[in-house]
């Protein structure tokens, strides 16, 4: 299905100018309705490639609902509707014509708690590969492999693939579901606080996996962590209430924030 | 074969009956009881619809068996015009379908939307998540509640008594009545014969094993879900 491309106005942030930022998803005059409550309210916000751009807010504030905005999770659940304008590629993904599953390839998930499917190592990451692509099984399974280095896991797991994915711990679970994403060749890769269920090594390890495959995707996550934020993020979106209250470099946002609210959220005042 | 009182016989025609009646009665209720089940959790979760259908199926779960058994009389033997095996196995698989809905539908709703919105995400189409993440997920369940279902349709004789009725000869041919084990032992044991009587005993000690072990499959597969 074609999505007809709209021009989107191009918003200029006060970014250093000496780099080439490419806008890969915009999002504009962003809405969200969970039945009647308003839970977003005129979010707009860029995500440039090859870039990381942490979302960070107390609890409620809707950073995860953007997040599921972005490839259209919400659909999944009656009475949730966004209004407003989200491009990919500058395609509005918000359009009843929008192929969502076509989407969702493209805009992959990492999600809170790690979600093996209950199947074999090998079939957690094949299963998405043959969904969109015919190929011979030594190629399969050269993807496969690829996708597991590129998520850390494949020294790990190189001689267990027959193994079921629920017999992994928690952290090379949550590599397991990375390597799943990367696997079907996204774009864009959300985080939805990829770490909170984990300790501090395996948090470690995916942090270091989100600085290595950020030079290839869009990376966007979600944190209630700030540190982590600082640590992988080179863009800071802060939010509250539902509303985004300042976006910026992420060096800029936690030494000199513009507002209020942001200086007293980082500064460990509320939330 | 049943004997005529005073000579020597055994239960094989009840038995086979039985067995071909409930098998039958399973593949034709299994793959209903699925698919509603199947919609219930997945589609129309949030639908009205499920709400009443749930409502009428547990009335459907707990409807006594003789109703159902006079249902199907009235819809098929006497259409008919006879007692046919055809009859006692649709009996039997209306009493499978609310307890394959049940578990189904159960078994999928414990399925966390964690496992769906993961398979979403990497763009995989609502009916193969349900086939391959869904099922896979729920699957001892749901196994298990097929073989409850089989457990017990085989001990009922009201539905039977009115649809396959008995045969005391060897019959495979479904367009005729069948013999079935509850309906003989129900008939053996009424009987003022000593060896019809203590062949009723045989018959009830067989059904008692077979539901038994039935059930400790079940167990099983059960036990083994909560596990894996």
């Amino acid at each position: 299905m074609t999505v007809a491309a709209i021009t989107v106005p191009t918003v200029t942030h006060a970014l250093s100018q000496d780099e080439n930022l490419v806008e890969k998803v915009s999002v504009r005059n962003l809405d969200f309705f969970y039945g009647d409550h308003r839970a977003l309210k005129s979010i707009s916000v860029p995500l440039y490639h090859g870039k990381v751009t942490a979302f960070i807010g107390p609890s409620g504030c809707g950073k995860s609902t953007l997040l599921r905005v972005l490839n259209r999770m919400y659909d999944l659940y009656p009475n949730q509707r966004a209004t407003g304008y989200v491009t990919l590629d500058n395609a509005d993904i918000l359009s009843p014509s929008q192929d969502l599953n076509l989407l969702r390839a493209k805009v992959g998930m990492v999600f809170q708690k790690p979600t093996p499917f209950p199947m074999t190592i090998f079939e957690n990451i094949a299963f998405g590969i043959r969904l969109y692509e015919k190929m011979s099984k030594s190629e399969l399974e050269d993807r496969v492999r690829h996708a597991l280095e590129r998520a850390a896991l494949w020294d790990e797991v190189k001689d267990k693939l027959g193994a079921n994915g629920l017999s992994l711990s928690g952290g090379q679970q949550q590599r397991l579901c990375i390597a799943r994403t990367v696997a079907v060749r996204p774009d864009v890769i959300l985080f939805d606080e990829p770490c909170s269920a984990l300790d501090p090594i395996s948090t470690a390890k995916i942090e270091e996996l989100i600085d290595d495959l950020k030079d290839d995707y869009t990376i966007a996550i979600v944190t209630h962590n700030m540190q982590q934020a600082a640590r992988v993020s080179d863009f800071t979106a802060f939010m509250y209430l539902g509303e985004l209250v300042e976006f910026g470099e992420t060096t800029r946002i936690f030494t000199t924030p513009n507002d209020r609210r942001t200086q007293d959220y980082i500064t460990g005042r509320f939330g | 074969m049943t004997p005529p009182p005073g000579s020597a016989g055994g239960l094989l025609n009840p038995i086979v009956g039985s067995l071909v009646m409930t098998v039958i009665a399973v593949l034709i209720g299994t793959p209903l009881g699925i698919l509603a089940g199947t919609y219930m959790a997945e589609y129309g979760r949030f639908d009205k619809l499920t709400t009443v259908v749930r409502f009428i199926n547990d009335i459907l779960l707990s409807a006594p068996s003789i109703v159902i058994g006079l249902f199907v009389y009235e819809v098929m033997v006497a259409q008919m015009g006879h007692f046919s095996g055809w009859a006692g196995a649709v009996s039997l698989a209306v009493i499978v379908v609310p307890v394959v809905v049940r578990t189904t539908e159960d078994m999928l709703v414990l399925v966390p939307d964690s496992l769906r919105e993961a398979a979403a995400s990497i763009g995989l189409p609502r009916s193969l998540m349900i086939q391959r993440v869904a099922y896979r997920a729920a699957r001892a369940g749901m196994i298990t509640g097929v073989l409850l279902a089989v457990a017990r349709i085989s001990g009922e004789t009201a539905p039977l008594l009115f649809t396959a009725l008995n045969n005391q000869f060897w019959s495979l041919n479904l367009n005729a009545p069948v013999s079935s084990l509850p309906v003989v032992i129900f008939q053996f044991a009424l009987s003022p014969y000593k060896d019809w009587q203590s062949l009723a005993w045989t018959g009830a000690l067989i059904i008692t094993f077979a539901v038994l072990a039935l059930s400790i499959v079940a167990r099983i597969l059960a036990a083994q879900r909560k596990t894996s």
